[in-house]
């Protein structure tokens, strides 16, 4: 009975093995980030060099940090989403201009809006390293307590942010209420 | 013209491998752990290249940073540490031995063992089966 039964066993095991495996994403690499506190960093504001932004900036606040640079295809797909998200969502947007270069990063902000209230120029990549930065564009969800409540790796959508920040910022806010919030669609 | 050719070759065959472009750290004990290290830290651009032979920007920041680290006096497992905190088990090829991994280090013993136990049965019964076919 075993003889015939067992190698059933072993391949379904190893089909359902297969079946999970093969419909992860393997560029996929979950952050260690999350819920724990948000690393503090302090940089040169790209819309002015001389004066700083960083994580001192919002304490107490439900804030998303968005890892950007000119360099990358997906910025520039998300971008319109993020104009839009920084005029209705009511989560004030930061940014943090990855590795890139100042004048096209400004050229950019010009010509296609500026969602961030402001944009952290990190042009040696040793805040993205403390933030596990990998592949731009990159979106962190801090909660008020400080810590990293989410990490979205790709150009952000509605349907993500429906479904995988909005719930979570609703959570936070459940604990401790905050500014209204509006459904971007 | 042989050897002429094997001397061309080798002489190029340096900056094959020469993606760090970097001089070694000024002790060596320290530079081959720094080596070994580079070459057991996975870059996450080019997801099955260590860092050091990727030409990725962030292979090459992350360099610099393990660099630093190195000079100010921090060794291996402090550096395992810090990229952990920040990139997960999965930057490292060998990753440590923790509740985590602990399937990822045992399965292959398992297997072994399940191996093992099969083949043993199979000589048990081919062994009788000569006996009584004796």
């Amino acid at each position: 009975m075993w003889r015939y039964l067992l190698p059933v066993v072993i391949f379904s095991v190893l089909g359902l093995f297969f079946l999970r495996g093969l419909n992860l994403n393997p560029g996929y690499v979950p952050s260690p980030l999350i819920g724990k506190p948000a690393p503090e960093y302090e940089l040169p504001k790209l819309k002015d060099m001389t004066s700083t932004v960083g994580s001192a900036d919002y304490v107490g606040e439900v804030v998303l940090l968005n890892v950007w640079a000119t360099w990358c295809p997906g910025c520039r797909q998300e971008h319109p989403y993020l104009v839009e998200l920084s005029e209705n969502s009511g989560v004030p947007i930061y940014g943090l201009n990855w590795k890139d270069d100042g004048d096209k990063a400004r050229a950019w902000l010009e010509t296609l809006g500026d969602p961030y209230v402001a944009t952290a120029v990190d042009a040696t990549g040793e805040v993205a390293i403390d933030w596990g930065v990998y592949a731009a564009p990159e979106t962190f969800l801090i909660g008020r307590d400080g810590k990293v409540l989410y990490k979205h790796i790709a150009p952000l959508t509605p349907a993500v942010w429906e479904n995988e920040f909005l719930p979570r910022i609703a959570a936070g806010c459940a604990a401790q209420p905050c500014a209204p919030l509006t459904n971007v669609r | 013209m042989r050897s002429i050719i094997l001397l061309v070759f080798w002489l190029v065959s340096c900056c094959a491998w020469a993606i760090d472009p970097e001089p070694p750290l000024d002790d060596p004990i320290i530079d081959a752990e720094y080596q070994q290290l580079i070459r057991e830290v996975r870059c996450l651009v080019c997801q099955n290249q260590p860092i050091s032979d990727s030409s990725a920007p962030l292979a090459a920041d992350l360099r610099r940073e393990i660099r630093r680290m190195y000079e100010e006096g921090s060794r291996r497992a402090e550096i395992e540490e810090f990229l952990i905190a920040r990139y997960g088990d999965f930057v490292l090829y060998r990753p440590q031995l923790k509740p985590m991994t602990w399937a990822l280090w045992g399965a292959p013993l398992v297997l072994l063992f399940i191996g093992g136990a099969v083949f043993a049965r199979i000589l048990r019964a081919r062994m009788r089966q000569s006996i009584t076919e004796v």
